[in-house]
């Protein structure tokens, strides 16, 4: 039954992410120094330890761990047990800032500037691929991929900064930063979404060249069906399957938010969180944004296998 | 490989017409690459780079010797003096222009280019070593070593992995810094920063390394020849050394020539959130950080981007061309 396949797979991933929150967790507290190191005037000794003992810093890891989790009970001063109040939710770099206000506020930027960059990576890569499989040998494919593979080297750190000097700069096509207006969106879409353009356009058309030779095509152009049939209803559907499994974890990177595309176009994404809170040892943060692309991914890649079962009919589940 | 004798006897005829059937497919392979002239031309492109990377520091250090005319060039072109030609253009003097502290572009990005090829390489080294163990130990032993192994990869995957390098990175150098307590001096900083970014580039890029491995060693060793073998009594790491991981090589250096590109592009990305190179070394990302500082509404130095990224993009594509060409060439060869 794939439903209940699909039920045991995302039960299952509630021990991964268990073990994601505690491995980001032991990942920064390994790190040396501690979130309040940086601080604007050097603390005295009792004020780093008052700090430290505020967000529990002094308490035994495992306690630590457990009390994120927000699993500790404490006697109170009547002597009553209260369960913690769980940390997973105080900033300790942006000490007025909770977690979920950092996600609040970074998470739409860097979801609708992922999922448009999405877009746009398909809306190119789809038709090139394809177009460049369709000629295969030509001089039309050799362009297409060439296109493809240009692509994929032009990484979006030397990419976005020419966009910005040419079209916000010099001819002031576009603006040159910040997130408020539709045409602020172009830029930014066009630098993260490029790459992956170039990376689903190659997977399309290795895809297409693959299924070209199996026995099945043969088998129905010898039934006297149209090309124009074949193409659609047997071959893309297989031919693309490469481009879905990419497609899931390529999303949830996307949707996490970049932190070079966020730096050149000083967008209020969670990439630059993400960074930046590694850098501080703030592991609330850290381990927050860990779940929140963990979460992505697993619910993604769950959703590329469905995609499987539907494309493929030799895909049986459970 | 001396220890070969010991079974000695079994070169028979079969032995030896599977060694030549192997001979012929390489050499097969090789004039299959060599008729892919993307591929070949790549391949001198980045043997000219290398060999221009190599050659410049030398033409610095003996220009000198050529009187007062070398020693100026030699001057202009040094990658660390300072000057007050801030920002100047590209002309006749500095071929790629100058930058915000007025050294020579040109020098600093063949500096960097050593760098930043430097790190590619070493850093593809360290994912090979880890995910051809990972793998090949994985897919060998089987069982709940091999679940607990694959689930560890799982995991690893689902972390972003930028958290991973840059605690890595804090973390090993800090412990050193504690270890050798203020003794280090700034040179040494610098080769362990350098030392470092290997390791934590390449601990972050072995996981597909292990998955592909482990895909062919589970085929392998249903093979004959790792049944003879250990019917022979050899041991488990005989058999993975000597029999398993030669033949996984193939596919291990196809992926390899694109595992590069991918190391290479993400120390670029390191440097230019400032947690790569240290200044005033340099590698592509950083000089590309650097020119990406000085975009302004006012002027725009185009040459700081350019010439950087443009020395960037073109390895990166001969580098995937190279891949292509290689993966060609070998898979044809398997389908036949």
């Amino acid at each position: 039954m794939p439903t209940v396949y699909f039920i045991k797979r995302l039960l299952l991933g509630i021990p991964l992410l268990l073990v994601i929150s505690f491995l980001a967790f032991l990942l920064v507290h390994a790190a040396p120094g501690g979130p309040f190191d940086r601080e604007r005037n050097p603390a005295s000794p009792e004020i780093k330890r008052a700090l430290e003992a505020r967000y529990h810093l002094n308490e035994p890891l495992l306690k630590q761990y457990l009390r994120y989790l927000g699993l500790v009970w404490e006697k109170d001063d009547q002597g009553q047990w209260h369960r913690a109040l769980a940390g997973f939710n105080a900033s300790m770099r942006y000490r007025n800032h909770s977690v979920s206000d950092i996600l609040q506020q970074g998470l739409p930027v860097s979801m609708s500037l992922g999922a448009l960059s999405f877009c746009f990576a398909m809306g190119i890569g789809l038709p090139l691929g394809f177009f460049s499989a369709m000629r295969r040998g030509k001089w039309e494919d050799y362009v297409g991929s060439f296109l493809a593979i240009s692509a994929v080297c032009v990484p979006a750190l030397v990419l976005g900064p020419i966009l910005v000097m040419l079209l916000a700069i010099k001819w002031r096509v576009f603006p040159v930063a910040l997130w408020s207006s539709p045409w602020h969106v172009v830029l930014p879409t066009v630098t993260l979404g490029l790459f992956f353009s170039g990376r689903i356009a190659r997977l399309l058309r290795e895809g297409l060249l693959n299924i070209f030779q199996a026995e099945f095509i043969t088998a129905a152009r010898a039934k006297g069906l149209d090309e124009f049939s074949i193409l659609l209803k047997h071959a893309f559907r297989i031919a693309v399957l490469p481009v879905v499994s990419y497609a899931g974890p390529l999303l949830a990177d996307l949707l996490t938010g970049s932190f070079v595309i966020e730096n050149i176009f000083q967008l209020p994404g969670i990439g630059l969180h993400l960074v930046n809170s590694s850098l501080n040892k703030d592991y609330p943060v850290v381990v927050g944004l860990s779940l929140v692309y963990a979460t992505l991914l697993i619910v993604l890649n769950l959703l590329v296998d469905a995609a499987y079962a539907l494309l493929d009919p030799r895909v049986k589940y459970g | 490989m001396g220890e070969r004798s010991d079974y000695g006897t079994s070169t028979s005829e079969g032995f030896i017409t599977e060694q030549l059937a192997t001979l012929h497919l390489r050499s097969e392979t090789w004039a299959r690459f060599k008729r892919n002239r993307p591929a070949l031309l790549s391949a001198c492109g980045l043997l000219g780079l290398l060999l221009s990377v190599f050659c410049w520091p030398i033409i610095l250090k003996t220009a000198p010797l050529l009187g007062a005319h070398g020693s100026a060039f030699s001057q202009y072109h040094d990658p660390d003096r300072l000057s007050d030609d801030q920002f100047q253009p590209p002309s006749a003097t500095h071929w790629f222009g100058t930058d915000v502290h007025g050294r020579d572009l040109f020098s600093r990005v063949l500096f960097g280019a050593q760098v930043s090829l430097l790190v590619g390489l070493m850093g593809t080294i360290v994912s090979l070593v880890i995910g051809v163990l990972w793998g090949a130990i994985s897919g060998y032993a089987g069982g709940r070593l091999d679940a607990i192994m694959m689930r560890m990869v799982d995991v690893l995957y689902s972390l972003p992995s930028i958290i991973f390098v840059i605690v890595l990175i804090t973390t090993l150098e800090g412990r050193l810094k504690n270890l050798l307590g203020g003794v280090a001096g700034p040179g040494l900083d610098r080769t362990t920063r350098l030392f470092f970014l290997v390791i934590g580039l390449g601990a972050v890029s072995w996981l597909t390394m292990a998955r592909i491995v482990r895909g062919q060693v589970l085929s392998l060793r249903q093979r004959p020849f790792v049944d003879a073998s250990r019917a022979l009594g050899a041991s488990a790491t005989r058999i993975l050394r000597c029999h398993i991981i030669p033949h996984t090589l193939g596919v291990v250096i196809v992926y390899l020539a694109l595992t590069v590109p991918a190391i290479i592009l993400y120390e670029s990305f390191l440097s230019y959130l400032g947690l790569g190179i240290q200044p005033p070394m340099a590698s592509w990302g950083s000089l590309i950080a650097e020119g990406a500082e000085q975009i302004n509404p006012v002027r725009i130095y185009w040459w700081l981007i350019i010439f950087p990224g443009c020395f960037l993009v073109t390895t990166l594509l001969a580098l995937n061309f190279l891949g292509d060409g290689l993966r060609d060439a070998w898979e044809v060869g398997r389908r036949d």
